[in-house]
């Protein structure tokens, strides 16, 4: 479970089925494929031939889900070989989507994020999006101060991987970055820094 | 009157300060001697001259150099002002209202002249004389907001309504305190208030987002928040942490009256005609500690207040390190004599 009571933080409230829609776009990430996997009874011939899966696997998590979800028999399915990828795929895809579609997305906290980015770029409405979250509770946290991202943060506080700064995570996320803000934490006193503690495995 | 505007700076040598006439008009925001966030908002109308109230939307001696430190901060980081598309209308409505109330406020400084959708706007401080076709962003050197907010005094969102919640959906941020309009673009009112300690639980943000979201036209609320900062600077952005953080370690017992600065802000909210949308000032005043025990109530006040201030504000605000030498400073101005109530100066 993600801690909860962070005001500008989403609410992932899980990969519901929508039998009615004319299209079912499914965005999984790693361990996110379970999202789907965990209800494949539900899948019915009509939900399968309006579907399109893709997928994209996650380091060491989530290997050998690219198979389990191919035997699915959606009508397309696509294994993507990193999340840039992924996202370029689903660029195009839900340009040429039609109204009635609908987007499932499941995996990290990150990842939702940037699939959510590219949907409502595009133009998506919330309402048509799903989610849901699955594997490890890290962050995709952006620096304040040279506005780099680094992903899969699981200390606080960590360096920044692009300026250095010891950044603290807080507990404020922004949608449309996808992200949550880290603050350099020993600037009033350089140097300072407590040790880092896993806080978010 | 005329103001006589100063050539000051807000950062490096940081040689701003307050005429004795402008310290008289300032807003102090504490109407009794202790303070904890209420939705403490009433009627923006215009109040007695020699006070910030004197017109709706105030300019005052430090309005040049100001800008010059807006130019500044857009100079090194172009993201503190940014609108997403569907706001352009709003900014109409929004540099409109400004001229307007800039023109009316101080006609020897500002004059609008309006010849249907043809539009000549005069800002004699800061020597532009601008002809342009209202509605046409390409007859501006800037897009609206940007382009009204380089010569307004404080920092300028513009929040549009919708599903019953607002949203922070345009910006010209550059005299915060300690937040980003780069990472809270896009967000409603709930999450962009999302880091504020205590509020939520008591239910402030839930009152203030039900008043705001039935605010009518041509009645703007105003409101005040404060905290502290260390030097007249007004960029204490997030970005910029680094640079004015180590500050808050420089308060001595001998430099607390020049260095330690209560940083107020008067925030305005006006409906907007148009895109329906609501304008929304958070215009930001510096005095140090020197200037405010010039006026006697406020030497008596506002060391009760720091006093009593819950923890938790103390933490947020960022007073911690400087908080006790301000008030074992400030004391010595306090005879503990009983205080007025009310903000004004006795």
């Amino acid at each position: 479970m993600l801690v909860e009571g962070i005001k500008s933080r989403p609410v992932y409230k899980g990969l519901v089925l929508q039998p009615y829609a004319r299209r079912h776009l499914f965005v999984l990430e790693g361990e996110g494929a379970n999202a789907l996997l965990d209800q494949a009874d539900q899948l019915d011939e009509t939900i399968l031939s309006r579907s399109e899966v893709l997928y994209v696997a996650r380091g060491s998590q989530g290997q050998g889900h690219d198979e389990a979800l191919r035997r699915l028999g959606a009508d397309m399915f696509f294994t993507a070989p990193t999340i840039a990828t992924l996202l370029f795929r689903l660029k195009v895809s839900l340009s040429n989507a039609h109204m009635g579609t609908r987007l499932y997305i499941a995996g990290t906290e990150g990842f939702i994020g940037q699939a959510m980015t590219v949907a409502l770029d595009l133009g998506m409405a919330d309402a048509a999006i799903l989610t849901e979250h699955r594997g490890s509770l890290a962050r995709r946290v952006q620096c304040v101060h040279c506005k780099g991202m680094t992903e899969d943060v699981t200390q606080s506080p960590f360096a920044c991987s692009h300026c250095g700064l010891p950044l603290l995570v807080r507990d404020h996320y922004s949608r449309r970055l996808g992200a949550f803000q880290g603050v350099n934490i020993d600037a009033e006193e350089p140097g300072s820094a407590p040790e880092p503690e896993e806080l978010f495995l | 009157m005329s103001l006589a505007f100063k050539q000051e700076t807000f950062r490096d040598d940081f040689t701003y300060r307050n005429s004795p006439e402008n310290i008289r008009r300032f807003p102090f925001p504490f109407d009794r001697d202790e303070y904890m966030y209420s939705v403490n908002m009433e009627p923006h109308v215009k109040g007695r001259a020699g006070t910030v109230y004197e017109n709706l939307i105030d300019v005052d001696e430090h309005y040049v150099s100001e800008m010059r430190d807006r130019a500044l901060v857009l100079k090194e980081d172009p993201l503190r002002y940014q609108a997403l598309p569907h706001m352009m209308s709003a900014q109409w409505d929004t540099l409109e209202l400004l001229m307007e109330q800039q023109a009316a406020g101080y006609p020897e400084h500002f004059t609008l002249i309006r010849n249907g959708d043809q539009w000549r706007w005069i800002n004699r401080p800061l020597g532009i004389d601008d002809t342009f076709t209202f509605g046409d962003a390409a007859t501006l050197p800037y897009e609206p907001l940007e382009y009204i907010s380089r010569q307004t005094q404080g920092d300028i969102c513009i929040v549009d309504q919708r599903d019953g919640n607002l949203w922070m959906d345009a910006g010209m941020v550059t005299t915060q305190a300690d937040w980003s309009l780069d990472f809270d673009i896009g967000m409603n009112f709930m999450e962009w208030h999302g880091p504020v300690p205590l509020a939520h639980q008591i239910g402030v943000f839930e009152r203030a987002l039900k008043f705001l979201l039935n605010l009518q036209l041509g009645k703007p609320v105003r409101r005040f928040n404060w905290t502290m900062t260390i030097n007249p600077r007004l960029d204490t952005s997030p970005e910029n942490y680094p640079k004015w953080g180590p500050d808050r370690t420089t308060v001595t017992p001998e430099n607390v009256g020049e260095k330690v600065h209560l940083r107020v802000e008067l925030q305005t909210l006006w409906r907007l005609p148009r895109s329906n949308a609501i304008l929304f000032v958070i215009r930001c005043y510096l005095m140090n500690m020197e200037e405010l025990v010039s006026v006697p109530k406020w030497a008596r006040r506002f060391p009760r207040v720091l006093k009593t201030l819950p923890p938790e504000l103390v933490d947020y605000k960022g007073l911690t390190r400087y908080r006790q030498t301000t008030i074992d400073w400030l004391s010595t101005h306090d005879d503990g004599a009983p205080t007025s109530p009310g903000f004004w100066p006795d």
